[in-house]
């Protein structure tokens, strides 16, 4: 079944790849062997050949010779369906080699074989070999990132479900997609959130369930001059620091603290402590971060800080 | 319109007639483009088996149109084990590069020509240029998936790695631990560097692990090239990236956490097992882990927003933590 298919696929491919013209359904029904007699079934066969092809990326226009022509009929050509000549020098055709083993079993993995397969066949020797020493690679554990690839791809907009940071529930969001972008390890979309009337940005991880297109292909338009890598930065970056923390730390711990801390010495009122000031600007992230030394790290000053602290610290005992 | 997402267009299922249609059409171009071109060696290149691979060059062969008069387009021979085309002017190029072949291409090699410390940078960029160029309007969608690599590592500390990687040299490092906010002395024989999700990781053999693990470049505080040489085990096997980057092993303690809608970020940050909703956007999450300090840290951090409950004794250990720490608050 499957090899029949194959062999008529590509007789049609040949068939209309040498025509150099258009050729009408029965023309090609004349000529391509393996479709029914009956010129229904035919017709059913070749419309789904033609998706196939299509879906292949394959260049399958429609058209007549000339005007005098009513019947509209079927080319590809040549000058659309072929890859452009390129040539790799040794070191190009290697990094290449690396670049298409970097999705690896991600979602883009099968789309870097086929174009590594094409590079291959237009004379490239691209060796899906290790660089010695070093391995690059990306992952899509999100199974949200096809759909989004897909619609910005394609410019559609689409909705989800999205449980953002602390909220009990997912919410229903409409958004046009602009970008898909890995910060440090993990995806981010950005775009334009239709019922916020403005950006926004979405942690894929955070997509609860299916993403389902909203509109069809070559809908959304992405502003001129969008950096969508600029976009994602400018969500994730923490405000600037404007306070500054009063600690005590243990010595001996409190390493991480300890490297962005603009001064730090012996605490002279406490023997067997060290004295820290830290820059921070939330207080409640900077709360969790200092609760989670437990006794080795005191918050002095600010009040907030200190009491929220304790706050956490006493969570932990409600 | 709503309609639900499709899987990906132009990566078919292995197996599928049309994945065999791509191969079959790269198939003749492959051999038209190379001036020798055997049978075990174009099987190997595109992952069939000779016998596959003889199938394929017969159905190619047996290509026949019926009009406007008969004729086979395509001739070649396979005797002696050596594959010659002479006629396919049809198919001779190969098909230009759909979009999501372009883009995970394009995508990887901006990717790597941010990797620090790339010897392969002028290599990256006349490759991306001459990919552009023969995409054309294929490669357009790429510049919208972007990937970034961090570069906090700090200053020296990759160019020591690699010294110690190409004179296979056993390296002595203070790596940081913040799980168990501690910083550890340790030998350790490089294996290679890992760009994964754009942070860099130094695999290698750890002589007080005695294991293979993984170190991030950031977190490593100070690092001594030693003169020693590195000397990793025979059996030291590498860590399969895709599997995690945490592998769980027989001896780990399972750890059962409760986490309010606040606590949530903790499925998306750990490497857990299993992730139950329980209700009210509650989860409960279980994670293993041979070693629990970090385990008590992040109860201290998340307070009333995460509970552990199993195993008992660490829940009473986080209880006392925290008595402890709000002892010297009073």
């Amino acid at each position: 079944m499957s090899r029949r298919k194959t062999e008529r696929l590509l007789s049609l491919v040949v068939c209309l790849l040498s025509a150099g013209r258009f050729l009408t359904a029965t023309q090609i029904r004349d000529a391509v062997p393996g479709y029914p007699d009956s010129f229904e079934a035919f017709k059913r066969m070749f419309e789904r050949d033609k998706d196939e092809l299509r879906e292949l990326g394959i260049p399958l226009e429609t058209g007549t010779n000339s005007a005098a022509e009513d019947e509209a009929g079927y080319r590809i050509s040549r000058q659309a369906y072929m890859l452009p000549e390129i040539r790799l020098e040794p070191d190009e055709a290697a990094v290449l080699g690396l670049a298409a083993r970097v999705w690896h079993q991600a979602e883009l993995a099968g789309a870097a074989a086929g174009a590594l397969l094409k590079l291959r066949a237009a004379g490239i020797d691209a060796e899906e070999t290790t660089q010695p020493g070093i391995e690059p690679r990306l992952r899509t554990g999100e199974a949200s990132f096809g759909a989004l690839w897909e619609a910005v791809r394609d410019g559609r907009p689409v909705t989800f479900a999205y449980r953002a940071a602390g909220r009990s529930g997912p919410a229903h969001r409409r958004l046009e997609p602009w970008g898909v972008v890995n910060r440090h390890g993990r995806w981010y979309v950005a775009g334009h959130d239709l019922d916020r009337a403005g950006v926004r940005v979405f942690r894929l991880s955070r997509i609860d369930g299916p993403v389902s297109f909203a509109g069809p292909p070559g809908t959304v338009k992405v502003p001129p001059g969008t950096d969508v890598r600029e976009t994602v930065r400018d969500w994730d970056t923490d405000p600037p620091a404007l306070r500054t923390a009063v600690v005590r730390i243990r010595p001996g711990t409190g390493h991480g603290l300890r490297q962005r801390a603009s001064a730090c010495g012996p605490d002279p009122r406490q023997a067997g402590w060290d004295l820290a000031e830290l820059p921070f600007s939330d207080v409640g992230w900077f709360a969790d971060h200092i609760a989670s030394f437990g006794a080795d790290v005191i918050a002095q000053e600010p009040a907030d800080l200190r009491e929220a602290v304790m706050g956490r610290l006493k969570g932990v005992l409600a | 319109m709503t309609a639900a997402a499709t899987p990906r267009e132009s990566t078919p299922r292995p197996g599928t007639a049309t994945d065999r249609l791509q191969r079959l059409l790269a198939l003749v171009p492959y051999v038209i483009s190379r001036s020798v071109v055997g049978l075990a060696d174009t099987a190997a290149a595109f992952g069939v088996t000779e016998r596959q691979l003889v199938d394929d060059l017969n159905m190619l062969w047996c290509v026949e149109l019926r009009s406007p008069d008969p004729y086979c387009p395509i001739d070649l021979s396979y005797e002696g084990g050596e594959i010659v085309v002479s006629q396919a002017e049809s198919i001779d190029r190969p098909l230009r590069l759909g979009v999501d072949e372009a883009s995970a291409l394009l995508v990887a090699l901006r990717m790597l020509a941010e990797v620090p410390g790339m010897e392969e940078r002028s290599a990256l960029s006349r490759t991306i240029a001459k990919l552009e160029a023969a995409a054309g309007e294929a490669a357009a969608a790429s510049a919208q998936v972007s990937v970034q690599v961090d570069d906090n590592a700090a200053r020296g500390v990759l160019a020591q790695v690699k010294t110690a990687l190409a004179g296979k040299r056993r390296i002595h490092l203070s790596y940081y631990v913040p799980g168990r906010d501690e910083a550890t002395e340790r030998d350790v024989d490089p294996m290679r560097l890992l760009v994964v999700e754009g942070r860099t990781y130094l695999e290698g053999w750890c002589l007080r692990a005695e294991s293979v693990r993984l170190f991030r470049l950031d977190r490593m505080m100070a690092i001594a090239v030693l003169d020693t040489p590195a000397s990793v085990p025979g059996d030291a096997r590498p860590v399969d990236v895709d599997q995690g980057l945490f592998r769980p092993s027989a001896d780990d303690v399972h750890v059962l956490l409760e986490l309010s809608p606040s606590g949530r970020w903790v499925a998306e940050y750990y490497p857990c097992e299993r992730i139950e909703e329980i209700g009210e956007g509650r989860l409960r999450v279980s994670l293993r882990t041979p070693d629990t300090r970090w385990v008590r840290r992040l109860a201290l951090r998340l307070g009333e927003d995460g509970r552990v409950i199993a195993p008992p004794a660490l829940a009473d250990q986080v209880r006392a933590d925290a008595t402890a720490a709000l002892a010297l608050y009073a």
